[in-house]
């Protein structure tokens, strides 16, 4: 019997084999590396041992790689019989926690406080490395699942799996440097980048760094050219609507904030006041640390704020739009076959509707049609007057309340413009996460709802 | 005397390259003064400004891009026709049976690569600090080039005409129609009823300037090609000048003056 969607093939099972012979390699260097630079155990569990390096572990584990890819690469029997896969106990139970909004969200908030809170440690190499081979273990495995593979592998999606790869070192490498150079000035040391205050000639310190550079690019771009194809569907049609629908992939964190956000807000105010609100960022940190090298006690404050809206609010919503969203909207865990009959139960209710229906027990006060401009207003604003009161009050009061609480050092060092605009883009930036947890937590759809002006929030 | 050495002495070779080969201090120096390419660069910088662990390298590597998709754009100009009849047929035709078709592949995954280095770019440079004064301006010129590299990306996604373009256009562009006072389901657009007059419709909103027409079209397809393939790219071009143009004056990559 053919298995329509089968979860591993032979195909499937060598590409994997060449994968873990990667890192069977990287694993083969890390351990001449721990070798050379590693001490020896002497004791293990309470155990005298005979001068034993510490590199035996990762010899271990490199062995076990080894292996790993000689099973997969000679593996020639039944694909359905072979042993290496997720088990489903661990889809399922990641299927549960990424496909629900309130657990990948979560995760990702505190996947990033403790990126921040862990940082001394996460940057010893041994931690980076660990955590490398970790997610390209995840990775392997998780391509051992068809639907798993089905959207990883559209040829869309691949620059994106790489850019994790990519965005996650550099974090890393970020975090690495700013430690070093945190301790060395709390020790009273030069700084990394002061070791290296010669002037050196461009010609060949920096010339040749850029042509081995675009070399390398050119060899790359070549092989991914003709390795991969570029994307090609049907000829387009304008009544034959895809489901999903997707914006290209770099466009996905708006159109994730659609679920929460009307289309004049998600699609046109945010971005314009995250444009905005990046290009002030030079006009309204007044630190005048931390120019020109790597550091994070010296800008806590604007590198978490930066951190926070480019790692869990920008790259984060990209994967939960590209890898997560499925059919009609829904979210799907990354196992999890793509259903176009999956259903969700939508019962969000506006704030006015809370109000005057739930509360007052009183129908809802609607214009008639025959009302003019001015005793239509004088409706929608009774009827809105709750929402309307509280999105007034929070944009009016937290900016003058953060002004004489806890950002009072920053309003007296910025001056009133400087403090009312980073005041503004913060409360923009968290304007998002609010209206996430109010959705969550009481099936909020609209604070304030006046739909005969499209105006929406 | 050497074939090299020969060459080097013609006056054909002495009128390209006016100076010795870049073998001693005082020709390095002279060689990124002298060379047109070479001289966006400073004679000299600080070592630890210009390592690779510091710089990542991707302003440099953005900029490459850039330069492959000119390249690879400008060939792929010479088949691609943007018209309803021929757009898709013409992507088929590069990816099956065209020689060198492979240029369509290295544009798009060239692209989608300048998009996450030009993120890795602006990472760095707040990482860095290197915003801070002098070079505020920079980074603003930055953030410009930021958004029309995303909309040359958008522009370009609309060409091959296929059913992954044109949704992933519509789906982007809807958003436009809801452009407070310009779209025509905009907030406050009823600001603009004149005497009775409605200036902002289906067919002259936000939306309609976009794509042309009142649904993603030839016009869409026609007005997307020349966004992409001329209007925009020299806008780019132009800050790109200005851009490095300030790098230096505003006292190299990084670090305080």
């Amino acid at each position: 019997m053919l298995e329509p969607h089968p979860d591993l093939t032979t195909h499937v099972i060598h590409g994997l084999g060449w994968l873990y012979t990667v890192m069977f390699l990287m694993n083969v260097g890390w351990t001449v590396r721990s070798f050379n630079r590693e001490g020896h155990y002497d004791k293990i569990l309470g155990f005298q041992v005979p001068h034993l390096p510490k590199a035996f572990v990762w010899a271990i584990y490199t062995a076990l790689l080894g292996l790993l890819a000689a099973t997969h690469l000679a593996a020639d029997g039944d694909p359905q019989d072979f042993f290496f896969r997720m088990p489903v106990a661990l889809k399922d139970a990641i299927n549960v926690v990424i496909a629900n909004p309130i657990s990948f969200f979560l995760l990702s908030i505190l996947m990033f406080a403790a990126m921040i809170w862990l940082r001394k440690w996460l940057v010893r190499p041994t931690v980076g490395w660990v955590l490398l081979n970790f997610s390209m273990l995840f990775l392997g495995l998780s391509m051992t699942d068809y639907d798993f593979r089905q959207i990883v592998g559209k040829p869309d999606n691949v620059p994106i799996v790489g850019m994790l790869f990519i965005v996650g070192y550099f974090t890393w490498l970020y975090f690495a440097k700013a430690v070093e150079n945190d301790r060395r000035i709390a020790a009273g040391e030069p700084k990394i980048e002061d070791e290296q205050a010669d002037q050196v000639l461009v010609w060949p310190d920096l010339v040749y760094t850029e042509m081995i550079c675009m070399l390398l690019l050119t060899a790359v771009l070549i092989f991914w050219g003709v390795g991969l194809d570029a994307p090609l569907e049907e000829p387009a049609s304008a009544v034959k609507t895809p489901n999903p629908s997707k914006a290209p992939w770099y466009f996905l964190g708006l159109q994730e904030m659609l679920v929460y956000y009307d289309p004049w807000m998600a699609g046109v105010v945010l971005p314009t006041i995250i444009l905005v609100g990046l290009m002030a960022i030079p006009y309204i940190d007044f630190n005048k640390l931390g120019n020109g090298y790597y550091t994070f006690d010296q800008r806590k404050f604007s590198v978490s704020m930066f951190l926070f809206g480019f790692l869990p609010l920008w790259v984060a919503m990209i994967i939960l739009g590209t890898f997560i969203r499925g059919p009609n909207w829904n979210m799907f865990g990354p196992y999890e076959y793509w259903d176009v009959h999956k259903l969700e139960v939508l019962n969000n209710i506006n704030l006015s509707d809370w109000f005057w229906v739930d509360q007052m027990n009183k129908p809802l006060p609607r214009p008639g049609a025959e009302d003019g401009f001015a005793a239509t207003a004088l409706i929608i604003l009774k009827r809105e007057w709750l929402g309307l009161a509280l999105v007034a009050g929070y944009l009016l009061v937290f900016p003058p309340l953060g002004a004489i609480t806890v950002f009072r050092r920053f309003f007296v060092k910025m001056g009133f413009v400087r403090y009312m605009v980073l005041a503004n883009l913060i409360l923009f930036m968290a304007a998002l996460p609010l209206k996430m947890a109010v959705r969550w937590l009481f099936n909020l759809k609209y604070i304030v709802a006046i739909p005969e002006w499209f105006f929406n929030i | 005397m050497s074939v090299v050495e020969y060459i080097r002495n013609t006056q054909v070779w002495k009128s390209v390259f006016r100076h010795p080969a870049p073998y001693d201090r005082r020709n390095r120096a002279v060689v990124m003064l002298t060379n047109f390419f070479l001289h966006l660069h400073p004679v000299s910088a600080k070592q630890g400004g210009i390592a690779l662990s510091y710089t990542w390298c991707m302003g440099g590597v953005t900029f490459f891009l850039f330069l492959v998709e000119t390249l690879t754009g400008v060939l792929l100009m010479f088949y691609y026709r943007p018209t309803l009849e021929w757009a898709f047929t013409d992507i088929r035709a590069l990816r099956d049976v065209t020689t060198l078709g492979v240029m369509r592949e290295i544009h798009r995954w060239g692209a989608h690569a300048m998009v996450i280095t030009v993120w890795l770019h602006m990472y760095r440079v707040f990482l860095t600090g290197s915003y801070k004064p002098p070079r505020e301006f920079n980074w603003v010129i930055g953030v410009l080039l930021l958004v029309l590299t995303l909309l040359l990306s958008f522009t370009g996604y609309l060409l091959p005409w296929d059913q992954l373009a044109i949704w992933a256009i519509t789906v982007g562009s809807n958003m436009a129609r809801a452009t407070p006072i310009l779209g025509h389901e905009g907030p406050g657009f009823q600001l603009l009823n004149i005497g009775g007059f409605e200036l902002i419709t289906k067919g002259s909103d936000a939306r309609f300037l976009l794509l042309g027409a009142r649904e993603v079209g030839e016009e869409t397809l026609n007005r997307f090609y020349i966004l992409h393939c001329v209007a925009i790219p020299l806008v780019v071009a132009t800050l790109i000048a200005i851009h490095f143009w300030r790098v230096r004056k505003d006292g190299g990559i990084s670090q305080p003056l």
